[in-house]
């Protein structure tokens, strides 16, 4: 079980919920629950989302493990220049 | 992927040193060949008709004289540009974006397109395509856009990020929030507190080199495209998708490219350029004018932003507010989003809020500049800090060290930082000798900080080593700053041998697997880590061959500077094998050498700068002269420390010019006044002073020489550091960038 | 159907010849009939001086100026500054002080570096800086490209 912390457009999306307990090993497992929590989560996860994993930002690393007592993050895929 | 990328302790003999890049003399020659510096047998030359309105209907296009003139051998609209997309409407607004299918949406909106024996034909078939617009209400301004009652650019815009979804469209297409902790109730307990709006105008990368590309398309349905771009596989991604054409098919080339800084990341007129040469069945070299490159490209957000900051007697922050509406252009963007994470993401806050507001308005597709979004924050977010420390009585260096985020501070985007260089780079400016040079009248001194994420993504490289020895390494990331000089290092380091006997190059789509963008500071980051990952696959394979030379069992085989060393009791004494010798013998031990890698290089350490800027106004004028300037910024590791000193300076000189100068004029007819370099002005050489520069190396614990991203961060600051510096010199706030003179001369009189 | 011109020139030291429309820049010319692509078209109005050739020991814009005027006059551009596998000293300076990132405005501050030397071998840095205002950059700030044509002034002077 871990602890999800939600960005605010994101939290809009899952119900209003800011923070998510969810049964998850690593992010695609997250993504995958989130969105059969979440349906409308799904075309924000399309777009692209980061998951800081205790400060460390991944944006492609699926099979990223997710440390029980990790603090977690779903924030924005941003744009660089 | 079995390669770990944590940070070890070593010590370095390649990287850390500055030797001449290896695309050095082709440059300074005339060799290199940038994207307009490429022709094909046979080939025409393609032009774009771009929409003088700001906002109209197009009727019709009538462009049946354009294709009677002889010379002419394509004509295209949108309709040659099939909707493919298949509801993913991010591709649909680079569809549209491409070539006006509906709407004209921002004058320089392409509508119609020639390929032409030569330039002359070209251009006069433009004149002669007849366009019938029904012109529509426009607005520019971001703060116009966002009333209720402005004229509305799109209607299946509703905004998002709220909760319940709006009942009707507007011109905002997302809210998005970030914070913790209780605002108000921190607010409430604030000894002092500023509060203030800003504005910052829309800016251009203004890379000197146009977009240019040269596309070809045979009828048997391969094609090639040589193109100045900041990301080849995604290039030809985005033109695979929007011509139906599949990928593998489509060989996309990376020419030297004259600057990008974010303006090379999308694609504007390569599947124009394509589609025409399908049509026309023959080579399309299609150049954009420096007008187009204005009208047409990928601008900044223009921004309007309110702060409001409180602090406590003693100089603690108690409570950061935000609320920041940034310009996309006239599609759905995530500018003001990013701006709102990296508002206040330098400080240790307990109450913190951000709310972005995405504004569409009727001026080009916004596109990323350096560090998006985050140079106009920290302008609104430091100048009001500086403001503050004012009022406390605190000089702004300590009010900003004692509010500074470290290791263990919750983000104000969320997340708890790793190891961070906030804090260094601010004591470092502190005892920088540039903040103990004398100032005289007229003249002022401010500092300023600045946050960017950096991105990894991902990478993939070949690495070959020769019979004689010698190493290419095949990386997938354009090169735009130097990262060949930096990625030859990095190869020569882990092999162990000299930074001469390795080449770098840049592949073609066709020649190594997939690369993200050179974006988000990532090029030199991930490729890097790639590399070295290359390099350890190449040295397992060197092992084996020393060890089947040996006769020995690999595991008794280690590498060393560059060469196998046997070790073990029993063999001991063997003389060991340099990479040139097992090199030599590689026929005949089981073939070539090579090291590949394909890996997300995830763990782009966040990267902090400190700025400080001295300046002089003319009281009379408002003209500004700058007269100091220095940078510190975090780099992690410093790879090749020239090209970090480089993208110090360029960042730096790029934020100058975005305080004081460069600016989009619109005028009241919705048209853009100022798209050239003569009124559109970017900081000459007599502008500028020396840009000095301290690297900070604080290792980034996810990469394993330490390396963060360095390109982005050192145009952050700068924007805060000219305003600050120019409100100290004339004691009044400055709240409107860019500081151009009348605007200097109108806060002076206000 | 437009005639062309002939023209006849003197382009690094070598005669050229070749045909041209009247209103057709010397830039366009070069890049485009001669294959001589080290000068940059980066706004075709004058301002940026990726251009930059030496016409007649002038200090020239080569998209301000008609490849019909090069009847019977001496051009320089990038190409002609190395001889043979010699690097010119500012070219080796560029180079040493990675007075270039992207390179694309390179040929243009050489051109233009070389005739301000040809006429102040010892320019102060306010003199390099002015004499090199007509040439952008967007990438280096211009610090090290001043750096590079001091050190390069320096070894010209000395040799
Ligand atoms: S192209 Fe001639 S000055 Fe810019
Ligand atoms: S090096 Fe890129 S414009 Fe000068």
């Amino acid at each position: 079980m871990v602890e999800v912390t939600l960005w605010g457009s994101l939290a809009a999306a899952a119900e209003g919920n800011s923070k998510i307990e969810i049964e998850a090993k690593n992010i695609r497992e997250l993504f995958e629950r989130l969105s059969e929590r979440f349906p409308r989560l799904e075309p924000l996860m399309t777009r692209g989302i980061a998951v800081a994993i205790d400060g460390t930002i991944y944006r492609d690393t699926w099979s990223k493990e997710l440390p029980t007592g990790a603090e977690i993050y779903l924030l924005p895929r941003l744009a660089g220049g | 992927m079995n390669f770990d990328p944590s940070h070890s302790k070593r010590s370095f003999s390649s990287v850390g040193t500055r030797p001449i890049r290896p695309d050095g003399v082709d440059k300074v020659t005339g060799r290199a060949r940038y994207g307009a510096d490429f022709n094909m047998p046979g080939q025409l030359v393609g032009r774009i008709l771009r929409s003088p309105h700001a906002h109209a209907i197009i009727r019709k296009i009538d462009t049946s004289k354009a294709a009677q003139l002889p010379g002419v051998k394509a004509v295209l609209t949108a309709a040659d540009l099939p909707d493919l997309t298949n509801g993913d409407a991010a591709m649909y607004d680079i569809l549209d974006n491409c070539m006006a299918r509906k709407k004209a949406l921002y004058d320089g909106h392409a509508v119609a397109a020639v390929a032409a024996i030569d330039a002359r034909t070209a251009k006069q078939a433009l004149k002669l395509i007849e366009v019938e617009y029904e012109l529509l209400p426009h607005v520019t301004d971001v703060d116009q856009a966002f009333a209720p009652d402005a004229p509305l650019i799109n209607d299946t815009i509703f905004t998002t990020g709220v909760d319940p979804k709006p009942d009707r469209p507007s011109n905002v297409s997302m809210r998005s929030q970030f914070g913790h902790g209780d605002v108000d109730a921190g607010m409430a307990r604030a000894d002092f507190v500023v509060e203030r709006t800003f504005k910052t105008e829309q800016t251009h990368q203004g890379y000197i080199e146009p977009h240019a590309c040269v596309a070809n398309v045979c009828s048997d349905g391969t094609a090639d495209l040589w193109v100045c771009t900041q990301g080849h596989f995604v290039y030809r991604q985005h033109c695979a998708e929007l011509l139906g054409m599949d990928a593998s098919k489509l060989r996309v080339t990376s020419s030297e490219i004259g600057g990008g800084f974010g303006g090379k990341t999308h694609v504007w007129a390569e599947p124009v350029a394509l589609a025409l040469s399908r049509k026309a069945g023959r080579p399309v070299k299609l150049v954009m004018t420096r007008d187009e490159v204005f009208r047409a490209s990928g601008p900044t957000s223009a921004t309007s932003i309110d702060v409001k900051i409180g602090a406590l007697k003693d100089g603690t922050i108690i409570a950061a507010d935000a609320t920041l509406r940034y310009s996309c252009g006239p599609y759905a963007g995530a500018w003001a989003e990013v701006g709102a994470m990296t508002a206040f993401a330098c400080y240790k806050l307990e109450n913190v809020r951000t709310v972005g507001y995405e504004v569409l308005v009727n001026r080009p597709k916004t596109a990323a500049y350096r560090a998006p979004s985050a140079p106009m924050a920290a302008f609104a977010v430091e100048s009001a800090i500086d403001e503050l420390a004012k009022k406390v009585g605190m000089d702004p260096v300590d009010f900003r060290i004692r509010n500074a985020a470290q290791e263990g501070t919750k983000a104000s985007y969320g997340p708890v930082y790793g190891p961070i260089g906030i804090g260094p780079t601010l004591e470092a400016v502190k005892n920088h000798p540039h903040m103990k040079a004398p100032l005289g009248k007229n003249q002022g001194r401010g500092m300023a900080c600045g946050f960017w994420f950096n991105f990894g993504g991902q990478t993939c490289t070949d690495l070959n080593i020769g019979i004689d020895g010698t190493v290419s390494l095949a990386v997938g990331t354009v090169d735009v700053g130097g990262s060949r000089a930096s990625l030859s290092l990095v190869a020569a380091e882990e092999l162990g041998i000299d930074y001469s006997q390795v080449r770098t190059v840049i592949a073609d789509t066709s020649t190594l697997g997939y690369n993200d963008m050179t974006d988000g500071s990532r090029g030199t980051f991930s490729s890097s880590m790639a590399t070295i990952s290359a390099a350890r696959n190449a040295i397992k394979i060197l092992r084996e061959r020393a060890a089947q030379m040996w006769d020995i069992p690999v595991e008794d085989v280690t590498w060393e500077k560059g060469h196998a060393v046997a070790k073990g009791e029993t063999h001991g004494n063997l003389p060991k094998l340099s990479l040139k010798e097992i090199a030599a013998a590689s026929g005949t031990t089981g073939g070539p050498i090579a090291g590949h890698s394909e890996i997300v290089a995830d763990g782009a350490g966040v990267s902090f700068a400190t700025h400080i800027c001295d300046i002089e106004v003319d009281p009379e004028t408002g003209a500004t002269k700058v007269l100091r300037y220095t940078v510190v910024q975090d780099a992690g590791k410093a790879v090749h420390p020239t090209y970090v000193e480089g993208q110090y300076q360029g960042g730096a000189a790029q934020g100058i010019g975005w305080a004081l100068n460069e600016e989009y004029i619109y005028g009241k007819d919705g048209r853009l006044q100022n798209a050239g370099f003569l009124d559109y002005r970017i900081p000459v050489c007599s502008d500028l002073p020396m840009i000095d520069t301290q690297i900070l190396e604080i290792p980034n614990p996810n990469h394993p020489y330490g390396v963060r991203g360095v390109g982005e961060t050192s145009i952050v600051p700068p924007l805060a550091a000219v305003a600050n510096a120019v409100s100290n010199a004339v004691g009044v706030r400055m709240l409107h960038i860019p500081m151009s003179p009348p605007r200097i001369l109108a806060a002076l009189e206000a | 159907m437009m005639v062309g011109i002939a023209v006849s020139t003197n382009i690094n030291g070598d005669n050229a010849e070749f045909l041209c429309h009247a209103d057709e820049t010397l830039l366009d010319v070069l890049r485009d009939r001669l294959g001589l692509m080290g000068a940059k078209e980066g706004c075709g109005t004058g301002d940026c001086g990726a251009c930059s050739i030496i016409l007649d020991d002038r200090l020239v814009c080569s998209c301000l100026v008609l490849g019909a005027e090069a009847e019977g006059r001496r051009i320089e551009t990038v190409e002609g500054m190395a001889q043979g596998d010699q690097l010119h000293p500012l070219q080796q300076k560029f180079l040493e002080h990675a007075a270039l990132q992207c390179g694309i405005c390179t040929p243009g501050f050489l051109i233009a570096a070389k005739d301000l030397l040809a006429k102040n071998p010892d320019p102060t840095e306010e003199e390099i800086r002015f004499g090199l205002a007509g040439n952008l950059c967007r990438c280096t700030g211009y610090d090290k490209i001043v750096r590079a044509v001091q050190d390069a002034a320096g070894v010209m002077r000395g040799a």
